[in-house]
């Protein structure tokens, strides 16, 4: 028999809800506020919290001084092309750990993800001369081997735990039914693994179109992505609070439509299996 | 025979492409109003060379110091023109990673004896440029004269410390959330410790000794960082630990505090009517000092340099001439009012009476530039360059981390005393790290 539950102890729950949810959503909302107000306003205390002039002199600013698109489509290159190279390295590598496993392959698991473990200014100096050496500097080719490098043992681990959820049977009955080792991987494992592939692929994409560290770093003018887009609007001496701010709604703005879209498919993901 | 003048032609096509093509010169810059100012006013420069493309690489200043010393280091020749400030320019000029603006001093049109000396020196090593200062600043009293006038003081032109004290607490109602002082209280070489080491220089105190010993041990130290933490807890406004510029500029902007002291270019964001409550009320004054000879006064200049190794140098210097050229005074004032020039580079400015008409702060500003001094910053004599800062690659870390210390002391989490002792013991370690000292 299900469990009663008392109309006001779901409304006591949805209010909970809806407040820790609104106090998470609250920077973004504050942001993107703030992106409407003039400069005087953004910085006015005690700050206007809906009502003020609203404008969008801030956009248009942001729209004249830099070029929004051309740093668009170097975020949506770099980080759709990590990912997707990434999991194309991962998914055979995760198949090997998940279903067979030697003495090594715990070993193997920690080792990638101890590289991880280092502070990535600490190898900052080394990669950025072999990519003056290859030509790679601010080049999206160079950027996007790079994350798909830092993130690939997050792509491998996530895959992993996911893969080790499908029992191993079902692949040993399609071997005995004579599907070869590729066809096993594209035609019975992948199918399976979708929720998982979905969701390591939305995160990972997410990580790295936030990644400021590599791309601030090994780019300049033309294969700079919005994280340098969101960097020139922010400065210790100076009145940049909207425009930082209609910066930073623009630069989400993408990553959090495609958020909103895949939720479902990203929770389910997420919760997939019974022990997570 | 047709194949000899196919190649022919294709070379001839290739030769006219090389001609043709125009050079791009990347340039990486800040983010603050002057350098945008140049960034939207930079087509005047590329009509007059229409062979000279310009690409800019504007970032934050702390991403845009890693970024660009990363590159000039490992000599990636990411950038053709730098934006850098004087902290850099002696440290990098040492280490042989600017070309010298031989060509821009030489030039007689450009007149490089017109740009303010102490700004000058703060960009030259060893007799040559190696710089050009696209603006510059130094640091003043921003009070409310209204508030000043109510509560019968006097600001005089250049004040002591102990008469602006006197001042903060007199005119402090807390319950009315009326301040009488707002300072820098946030953490970092550039923040809190560019007001406090300027500070420093007035009390007669100094980073190292001549044979860079650190000097947070002897009494001066203490009496500065006594006098700026007891001032804040009774004048000043509260969370002050987290206030750096922009939170002071809101706060003064909207009344709530008497005196600012702060960058000279703030004079200009607190007269504007648009965005500050306060703008006809704003009077100006020299740092304070204690009566040793030196003012808390800091110098910088944002300007702008080669680096070494760059294939495009004369395109280079073409650009640097054009950007921090008298021309350029008059291009910015033709355009957007003698108000917004960028300021602080050249005498001339401060004698061109437009100007001085419509900027009451002017004549402070110079004299606030011209009484800081790089090269001798101190009541006692120091072995490094630099007036809110020490020019040697190790200050940017160890001047965070003393910054630190200094920041919980003001927030009460540690005693002045107690800082003072950390930030010795800091700066000991550092040195002997760094080999300065044994």
């Amino acid at each position: 028999m299900a469990r009663a539950i008392s109309t006001r102890r779901k409304l006591t729950f949805t209010a909970i809800g809806w407040l820790v949810g609104f106090v998470i959503f609250f920077p973004i909302l504050w942001t993107v506020l703030t992106s409407f107000k003039t400069e005087g306003e953004a910085i006015a205390s005690p700050p206007h919290f809906l009502f003020f002039d609203w404008t969008l002199q801030s956009y248009y600013e942001v729209q004249s001084r830099s070029n929004y698109f051309k740093h668009m489509m170097n975020s949506v290159v770099i980080s759709f092309g990590s990912t997707f190279i990434g999991l194309l390295v991962a998914i055979p590598a995760a198949w090997a750990m998940a279903f067979s496993p030697t003495k090594r392959t715990k070993d193997i698991m920690m080792w990638m993800l101890s590289t991880k473990m280092l502070p990535p200014v600490g190898v900052l100096v080394p990669i950025y001369l072999l990519f003056r050496d290859w030509g790679l500097l601010d080049t999206r080719l160079g950027l996007v081997i790079v994350l798909t490098m830092i993130n690939l043992p997050i792509i491998v681990w996530m895959l992993y735990t996911y893969f080790k959820e499908i029992p191993g049977e079902i692949l040993e009955a399609s071997r005995m039914d004579g599907a070869s080792l590729a066809k096993e991987i594209v035609y019975v494992l992948t199918p399976m693994a979708v929720p998982g592939i979905a969701s390591t692929l939305l995160l990972n994409i997410i990580l790295a179109w936030n990644e400021a560290f590599w791309t601030l770093n090994l780019s300049a003018a033309s294969a700079a992505p919005l994280t340098a887009f969101i960097a020139s609007y922010s400065s210790p001496e100076g009145l940049f609070w909207a425009k930082l701010s209609a910066a930073s709604t623009l630069a989400i703005a993408p990553i959090l439509i495609l958020g909103w879209f895949s939720q479902r498919q990203l929770v389910r993901g997420l919760t997939f299996g019974a022990v997570k | 025979m047709r194949l000899k003048s196919l190649m022919l032609g294709a070379c001839s096509v290739i030769a006219m492409a090389g001609f043709a093509q125009a050079e791009t010169l990347t340039i990486a810059t800040v983010n603050n109003g002057d350098m945008v100012r140049m960034q939207k006013l930079a087509d005047d420069f590329t009509t007059q060379n229409p062979d000279i493309d310009l690409e800019w690489v504007t970032l934050e200043e702390n991403v845009l110091r890693q970024r660009v010393t990363t590159d000039i280091a490992t000599k990636g020749g990411q950038y053709d023109i730098m934006t850098i400030g004087t902290y850099e320019v002696p440290i990098w000029a040492k280490q042989g990673w600017l070309l010298p603006l031989d060509k821009l001093v030489s030039d007689k049109n450009y007149d490089a004896d017109d740009i303010l000396p102490p700004i000058r020196s703060g960009l030259t090593y060893e007799d040559k440029l190696y710089a050009a200062p696209f603006y510059g600043e130094s640091s003043f009293v921003m009070y409310r004269k209204d508030l000043f006038d109510q509560a019968g003081l006097k600001m005089p032109d250049a004040p002591t410390w102990d008469f602006v004290g006197e001042a903060a607490r007199k005119l402090t109602d807390k319950n009315k959330e009326m301040y009488g002082i707002c300072l820098r209280g946030k953490a970092g070489w550039g923040e809190n410790m560019a007001f406090l080491t300027a500070m420093s220089n007035s009390f007669g105190a100094r980073w190292f000794d001549e044979n860079w010993k650190p000097q947070f041990d002897q009494p001066e130290w203490k009496e500065t960082l006594d006098f700026y933490v007891n001032l804040m807890k009774d004048a000043g406004p509260p969370g002050a630990s987290s206030n750096g510029f922009n939170e002071n500029l809101a706060l003064f902007q909207s009344g709530k505090c008497a005196m600012w002291i702060d960058a000279t270019v703030a004079a200009s964001f607190v007269s504007d009517p648009k965005e500050s409550q306060v703008a006809d009320k704003v009077g100006f004054a020299l740092a304070p000092d204690k009566g040793l000879g030196k003012r808390g006064n800091w110098l910088w200049a944002w300007s702008l340099a080669i680096p070494a190794g760059s294939k495009k140098t004369e395109a280079a210097e073409k650009f640097i001439n054009w950007a921090t050229s008298k021309d350029y005074l008059e291009l910015v004032a033709s355009k957007d009012g003698w108000l917004n020039v960028p300021p602080g580079t050249r005498t001339s400015l401060y004698e061109n009476a437009e100007y001085l008409k419509v900027a009451p702060f002017a004549k402070m500003t110079l004299d606030s530039i011209n009484s800081a001094d790089p090269n001798k910053p101190t009541v006692k004599p120091v072995p490094y360059v630099g007036v809110q800062f020490v020019a040697i690659p190790e200050f940017q870390g160890l001047g965070t981390a003393v910054g630190q210390q200094f920041s919980a002391a003001l927030a009460g989490q540690t005693t002045v005393d107690q800082a003072l002792k950390n930030a010795q013991q800091l700066s000991e370690r550092e040195m002997m790290k760094g080999g300065y000292i044994k």
